[in-house]
């Protein structure tokens, strides 16, 4: 255990954190707007894959995936909240629990067009390298995934925080019905952010399909590790989930090579003490 | 009555099955006291939770451990290993309960959801103790005088866990305590100025459940000959909600009816037809947009649309 464990380790935690903010982000504006959790959100990450990997088959091309994945998921998001999820009204509990009726829908649906076998994105040969830095081999892919998890968090940031757009959804997560009230159409927000959470956890499939594999499952084992990222980080709050991507991907990495039998142990305890002690997170607003 | 009318039905026609079926019904009621046990936490005091394959799972993990390590709960000692499951789900939900029960509606959703993964993640991982991936293989089903490995003596055995659960659980919902949960549910801030202690009432429901839980683990380990973190994740929660939402919330019997049609349709329909998982989301998103109170919910619903159109022709 030299430096250099440390700083590998700490490297892997932080690109693998970079990925979860993908996928966390999106998980946590959509809560912050709607109050609802989004259940299929494991389920865009996949179907961002896939549709990513469909691409790729078909022109070759791993630039041009990225965008289209990212497109083709968010506009099922919207479809999705527009047609089933509005109906609802406001009642988070029921439309929570539609998500998972539409988890399940995706999961057949992946299955009968891609097949149940594991598949693999392979990005171009310039990003599959190493970089020798002070000695370190340092994959390439994983500095790209860090480089574009801060430019997407950098344009989500300026969005939110700098267009007019944005103060509308600052304004919708602090309090919806004033928001309503001073003339702010909340359903539009809604429709707005759900499918721009969707564009980000399709993103984060094309990109971490490279990473963990596609493959049937996948969306279930990523939506926990998602929520972790959200409820540590504070529901509703972007520099939040940057902070919990960043210690849910350091927890991990280092919980399973320093205390392998306990090391999912090691990323839940922590999460549901927080919850406990804090339900907001760390930087959620009541 | 037409609970008792079914059941009686059930126990007598199931044993004229053949074995798959009657297998799948063993694991269908197996599955039911589970979604009863949801039941009373989301039908009846409005508490989501994710989490419940938790104390199914610990339950399971306890039985397999006994049977492989000890040899123990083979014999007689069976009945030992259903009371030691019943109190370790409900102290597993004692520990939980105390973190779970400061959050509130979605909240609570994300917590026992946390909670539940802690289980998954120490089954998954703790290789020496739960044999991580693979599971435990339990060696046999137990036998005292009569041997549980015939599949319709089981299927009994697990019948009449299965009506006394429904029995307690029907009880317990009836009684004051019960209705003071349905009264958390529809307004608790209401029930607090009353005078009632909110928190410790859903703190037993909570426990209450978890026992039931185990219960259902032991019954589960032993309809399945196999342990494995697949008993304890996510899915298996999800699930578990599935089916109270599906068969009606708030009404026991509805968590039943719930667990037989996911069981169903997981593992009789998933064998004729390729599309099954279409029909079983599609059936559960039409069930959330259309029938609030599930499949129990329709004579009311009819009931509902009935009662307006008379009202229509009477205005006219």
């Amino acid at each position: 255990m030299d430096t250099r464990f440390w700083l590998i380790q700490a490297f892997n935690g932080v690109s693998y954190g970079a990925l979860l903010f993908l996928v966390g982000s999106g998980l946590s504006l959509i809560f912050g707007v709607m109050r609802i959790v989004n259940l299929a959100h494991g389920s865009y990450f996949l179907l961002g894959s896939y549709v990513a990997l469909s691409v790729i088959w078909t022109t070759g091309s791993w630039l041009l995936a990225i965008p289209i994945a990212g497109v083709a998921v968010a506009l099922l998001g919207l479809v999705m909240e527009r047609i089933f999820l509005r109906p609802l009204g406001f009642d988070p509990l029921r439309q929570v629990l539609l998500t998972v009726g539409f988890a399940l829908l995706f999961q057949q649906a992946a299955l009968d067009i891609w097949g149940g076998d594991s598949l693999d994105i392979i990005p171009p040969a310039a990003l599959r390298q190493s970089v020798v830095i002070g000695g370190l081999y340092l994959p390439l892919y994983r500095v790209f995934m860090i480089g574009i998890a801060a430019t997407i968090g950098l344009i989500l940031w300026l969005g939110i925080e700098k267009t007019r757009m944005g103060a509308a959804v600052r304004a919708t997560v602090d309090d919806a019905e004033m928001a309503r009230g001073v003339g702010i159409d909340t359903s539009r927000i809604s429709m707005f952010i759900f499918a721009l959470g969707a564009l980000l956890a399709g993103l984060g499939g094309v990109i971490g399909g490279a990473f963990l594999g596609v493959y049937p499952g996948l969306d279930f084992q990523i939506l926990p590790v998602a929520f972790a990222v959200v409820i540590i980080g504070g529901m509703g709050s972007l520099g939040g989930a940057a902070i919990g991507a960043l210690i849910v991907g350091l927890a991990d990495n280092f919980g399973k090579a320093l205390f392998p039998e306990v090391s999912y142990f090691t990323l839940y305890a922590p999460m549901v003490l927080l919850l406990a002690v804090k339900p907001t997170g760390l930087f959620g607003r009541e | 009555m037409a609970v008792a009318g079914l059941l009686i039905a059930l126990g007598l026609i199931t044993p004229y099955t053949n074995s798959f079926l009657i297998l799948l019904i063993t694991r269908a009621l197996v599955l039911a006291i589970l979604a009863m046990s949801l039941d009373l936490l989301l039908g009846f005091t409005g508490l989501a939770s994710l989490g419940q394959a938790a104390y199914l799972g610990v339950g399971a993990y306890l039985t397999a451990i006994l049977a492989t390590k000890y040899q123990f709960g083979l014999g007689w000692s069976f009945w030992l290993v259903i009371v030691f499951a019943i109190l370790i789900g409900a102290a597993t939900a004692a520990v939980f309960g105390l973190f779970a029960m400061r959050a509130s509606g979605v909240y609570f959703l994300m917590i026992t959801l946390a909670l539940g993964q802690c289980v998954w993640g120490l089954a998954y991982r703790w290789n020496s103790l739960t044999g991580g991936d693979n599971g435990i293989n339990l060696p046999r089903r137990p036998a005292f005088g009569i041997q549980l490995a015939d599949d319709v003596t089981y299927f009994y055995v697990v019948f009449g866990f299965f009506v006394l659960s429904l029995l307690l659980l029907y009880i317990l919902v009836e009684s004051p305590f019960g209705r003071s949960l349905v009264g958390i549910r529809e307004r608790e801030v209401r029930m607090r100025i009353l005078g009632y202690n909110t928190w410790l009432h859903k703190y037993v429901a909570f426990v209450i459940a978890g026992g039931f839980g185990g219960l259902a683990g032991v019954l589960w380990a032993h309809a399945n000959g196999q342990v494995s973190p697949e008993d304890v994740v996510l899915t298996t929660s999800v699930d578990a909600l599935l089916m109270v939402v599906l068969g009606g919330p708030g009404t026991l019997v509805g968590g039943a009816i719930g667990a037989g049609i996911v069981v169903f349709m997981r593992e009789y329909l998933s064998t004729l037809v390729p599309w099954w998982q279409y029909a079983l989301g599609g059936l559960y998103v039409l069930t959330i947009l259309y029938l609030p109170g599930g499949v129990l919910g329709i004579p009311e619903r009819f009931r509902q649309s009935g009662a307006l159109f008379i009202n229509r022709r009477i205005k006219r």
